[in-house]
């Protein structure tokens, strides 16, 4: 279906590893790679071209290359990575009008795929368990990543409605994690020690990076709509702190913009306020209509996701690792003394 | 550092010559960001330093460490120091002996960078010790100085300070362990005994929370996608509960056989008792009294998941937000809910309307019922009423705290604290028979007035259930 495929976005970890995917299927012609710096990484035999989609120059690509399909893939969620907060609004919501108004101008273009995140849905006390494609947000992200892609999603559904010939694929994403990629939520996980709001555990949903990938190139080809992307089951904060083997330290949540600036200019991680109230808070998704509209089924559930990206990060302080083994080695002795001494007294009996 | 403010300086000015817009863009991608965390020496001037050190300390390794040959004494000095700061190494290697282990040791540092693959930041991590280990290569003097044997000792043991003995005695710290635990099982089983609880209950108690605090430590749990974690449900939010459910209130239970044995199923109770007890105890109920020991998935309020502490616990008991999308998912995931329709209306009502049904909310509980075709299960609650009876409501204080009612009772906040003890009245649970709503089809949710009469139906047969309830029992305490 699709010919000439035009990946936006590709010199960035996520778009990169797309690419290369995309490049071993036969049935498509050219791939069409556009970042503003070259690829660090083997993106196959997709073309590189330099460009900013933030520059009307990116018609010029479009029209010459007649580009059927269009994967927009340079929506990005941490601000570290953009280099700072304003310039990646700036990537995130000119850039995402620029080339919706270059594909709007180009007659060649017959399918859009965007990659959108579950960070539209927010994230409150007041949310359901699992969010379905078409429930709305119960509080409306109003600061950071979350607002870049309601607004993300704001432009393209005014594409739609410019160009109804255009078929709309608009994949949101859990948070993505795995051993390659790094977010903001896997900075976290690194933290040598991880703070946790006090008295909240929220659920996470997580994808791994290779299902994320899957499922878009399942999308480039496949049905269009809206499509929930996430993987199967839940895990929570501290659960998946345990499994890190990163203790924990409780902080207000009434403290946590104070203490999630500190960490932030120390460079360590990157904590928007948003980003706290996911941790307080968390999200579920409903992954119906990507089992049975898409057709794609993730292959990593979200615990063996987490369990894969703590496979690759290290343990957080030396010696850590062995103290988590001999606390939980100290209750499995004791478990065992005590079973032995039950036994005995059911003997003696 | 002076030897990184020289390299970095060409890479400045490479940085300007790109010009504005490639500025720009390195920006973008965060490529600075990545130059500043790659270490500025070069890889090439690395390696040769670790072979170079390699053969010096090969030779200084059968000599004593008396520190003879100054460049040997040097070579080993390094090495601790990379040792020490080395993280991972560290953490997997066994404990180290007095003198370091030379070669060994620099190459699997070398593997574990090339291993970690393309994550950035822990190449820099494990990559951080070269530019220290090149900065005590170059002041050998001191080096030399600061490690003669004697001084490395506590170098060296300081980074196990994970382990809960000394050095020498780690081959003994298992077999000592066990022996302090025999004792101190002992101690427990005579003060048990002394007590006069059965020993060997004690024990099972204790055995099983160390294994609970094992599977807290290490993650090992599963929750759904509710949040609701069976494990921390069975193994401490029941037991909790249940000297409270069997010493205290000694609830007693009626007609659990209405209650289906698998299946949806949607248990719709009286709400009361100023603090929502009554739903805890159900649970309890369900769980305990029920052949198939069935969890009851209950259906809060939005205040409660908004209050700290109160939310984790309550997701992690296996409630969710009262709204028809999660219930709806629950009853057609085949779980059994509670439902408590009057809310904050039936929970903070006056001790003089006791027993006085409220209004049944909007009648969402029946429409959800409806559209998965489960059964309702009226339940009436007698006794909750008497554990914190309201005398009062100061509606300012809750105004300023923001939560629906401030209650005054008898005891609280005349007593402090004190008032948070429930009085110990006697409780009844009945569970009516089930209204089939299976017959009706899921569009008979569509249909408002039928709605209406249904709740009505279930209203009406908990009120009359809760007089004839209140006739039978002798007294409130007994």
């Amino acid at each position: 279906m699709a010919d000439v495929v035009l990946v936006t976005g590709v010199s960035r970890y996520l778009g990169g590893q797309f690419a290369r995917a995309l490049t071993k299927d036969p049935s498509i012609s050219r791939v069409i790679g556009v970042d503003v710096i070259p690829p660090p990484h083997d993106i196959g035999r997709t073309e590189f071209v330099r460009a900013d989609i933030r520059n009307p120059m990116i018609g010029k690509i479009i029209a010459q290359s007649e580009v059927d399909t269009v994967v927009h893939m340079n929506v990005i969620a941490t601000p570290t990575h953009a280099g700072g907060r304003v310039s990646q609004k700036e990537i995130n919501v000119i850039g995402t009008m620029q080339l919706l108004a270059a594909c709007q101008k180009a007659p060649s273009i017959r399918r859009l795929v965007v990659k959108s995140s579950a960070a539209v849905y927010g994230s409150s006390p007041r949310d359901p368990a699992m969010f379905t494609e078409d429930m709305g947000p119960k509080s409306l992200p109003r600061a950071g990543f979350g607002k870049d892609s309601v607004e993300v999603e704001g432009y393209v559904r005014g594409f739609s409605r410019r160009r109804p010939d255009v078929e709309i694929a608009m994949l949101r994403f859990a948070n993505i994690i795995g051993p390659g990629i790094r977010t903001s939520l896997t900075d976290y996980f690194t933290l040598p020690v991880v703070p946790v709001p006090l008295g909240f555990d929220a659920r996470l949903q997580l994808v791994h990076e290779s299902d994320a990938i899957g499922a878009l190139l399942a999308s480039t080809s496949g049905p269009s709509g809206i499509t929930n992307i996430a993987g199967d089951g839940v895990i929570t904060v501290t659960q998946a702190a345990a499994l890190a083997g990163r203790p924990v330290v409780p902080v207000p949540l009434q403290a946590a913009g104070v203490f999630g600036g500190f960490i932030k200019r120390s460079g360590l991680a990157d904590f928007s306020s948003d980003q706290m109230q996911f941790l307080a808070f968390g999200r579920g998704l409903d992954t119906t209509r990507m089992r049975e509209h898409l057709g794609f089924e993730p292959s990593y559930t979200t615990r063996a996701a987490f369990e894969d990206f703590t496979r690759a990060i290290g343990p957080a302080v030396p010696g850590a690792p062995f103290v988590g083994s001999a606390l939980s080695g100290l209750a499995g002795n004791a478990a065992h003394v005590i079973g032995g001494a039950l036994a005995a007294a059911g003997r003696n009996r | 550092m002076p030897a990184s403010t020289g390299a970095s300086r060409p890479a400045k000015k490479a940085a300007a010559r790109k010009g504005a817009l490639a500025a720009g863009a390195a920006r973008a991608s965060g490529e600075r960001a990545k130059r500043r965390r790659t270490p500025l020496i070069a890889e090439p001037a690395e390696s040769t330093e670790a072979t170079d050190s390699a053969p010096a300390a090969e030779a200084a390794e059968p000599t004593p460490p008396v520190a003879e040959a100054t460049a040997a004494a040097a070579a080993t000095g390094r090495h601790t120091e990379a040792e020490v700061v080395d993280e991972e190494e560290s953490a997997k290697a066994p404990r180290p002996e007095h003198r370091p282990r030379p070669v060994a040791k620099a190459v699997p540092t070398r593997k574990t960078v090339a291993r970690s693959g393309t994550r950035a930041p822990k190449a820099s991590r494990t990559r951080r010790p070269s530019p220290r280990t090149k900065a005590s290569a170059e002041r050998p003097v001191r080096a030399l100085k600061a490690v003669p044997p004697v001084v490395e000792l506590p170098e060296t043991s300081s980074d196990e300070q994970g382990a809960p003995r000394g050095v020498p005695p780690r081959t003994s710290v298992t077999p000592g362990l066990e022996e302090l635990l025999g004792a101190g099982i002992a101690a427990v089983r005579t003060a048990a005994e002394a007590a006069g609880v059965s020993p060997d209950d004690v024990e099972r108690h204790l055995a099983s929370l160390l294994a609970f605090v094992r599977r807290r430590l290490t993650g090992d749990f599963t929750v759904d996608d509710f949040g609701f974690d069976e494990d921390f449900t069975e193994s401490f939010y029941l037991p909790v509960l249940r000297p409270l459910y069997r010493h205290w209130f000694r609830v007693e239970v009626r007609g659990i056989e209405n209650i289906p044995a698998t299946g949806g199923g949607l248990v719709v109770a009286n709400h009361s008792g100023t603090v929502a007890m009554d739903s805890l105890m159900t649970q309890v109920a369900v769980h305990d009294e029920h052949p198939a020991h069935r969890h009851l998935r209950m259906l809060g309020a939005d205040l409660v998941f908004q209050t700290p502490v109160m939310g984790t616990v309550a997701r992690k008991s296996g409630s969710t937000l009262a709204a028809n999308p999660d219930a709806e998912r629950l009853l057609s995931s085949g779980e059994l809910c509670g439902v408590w329709p009057e809310g904050f209306k039936g929970v903070g009502k006056p001790f003089s309307e006791r027993y006085k049904l409220q209004r049944f909310g909007r009648g969402g509980f029946v429409s959800a019922a409806l559209k998965t075709g489960v059964p309702i299960i009226p339940c009436s609650i007698v006794g909750a009423e008497e554990i914190y009876p309201i005398l009062g409501n100061m509606k300012t204080v809750a105004r300023l705290l923001g939560v629906p009612y401030a209650p005054i009772t008898p005891t609280w906040p005349l007593l402090g604290p004190l008032g948070w003890i429930p009085l110990p009245s006697k409780w009844i649970i009945e569970f009516g028979a089930p209204v089939e709503t299976a017959d009706l089809g899921p569009g008979a949710a569509d249909d408002p007035m039928l709605v209406f009469d249904l709740t009505d139906q279930v209203r009406e047969t908990i009120q009359q259930t809760l007089y004839s309830l209140l006739m039978q029992r002798r007294s409130v305490f007994f």
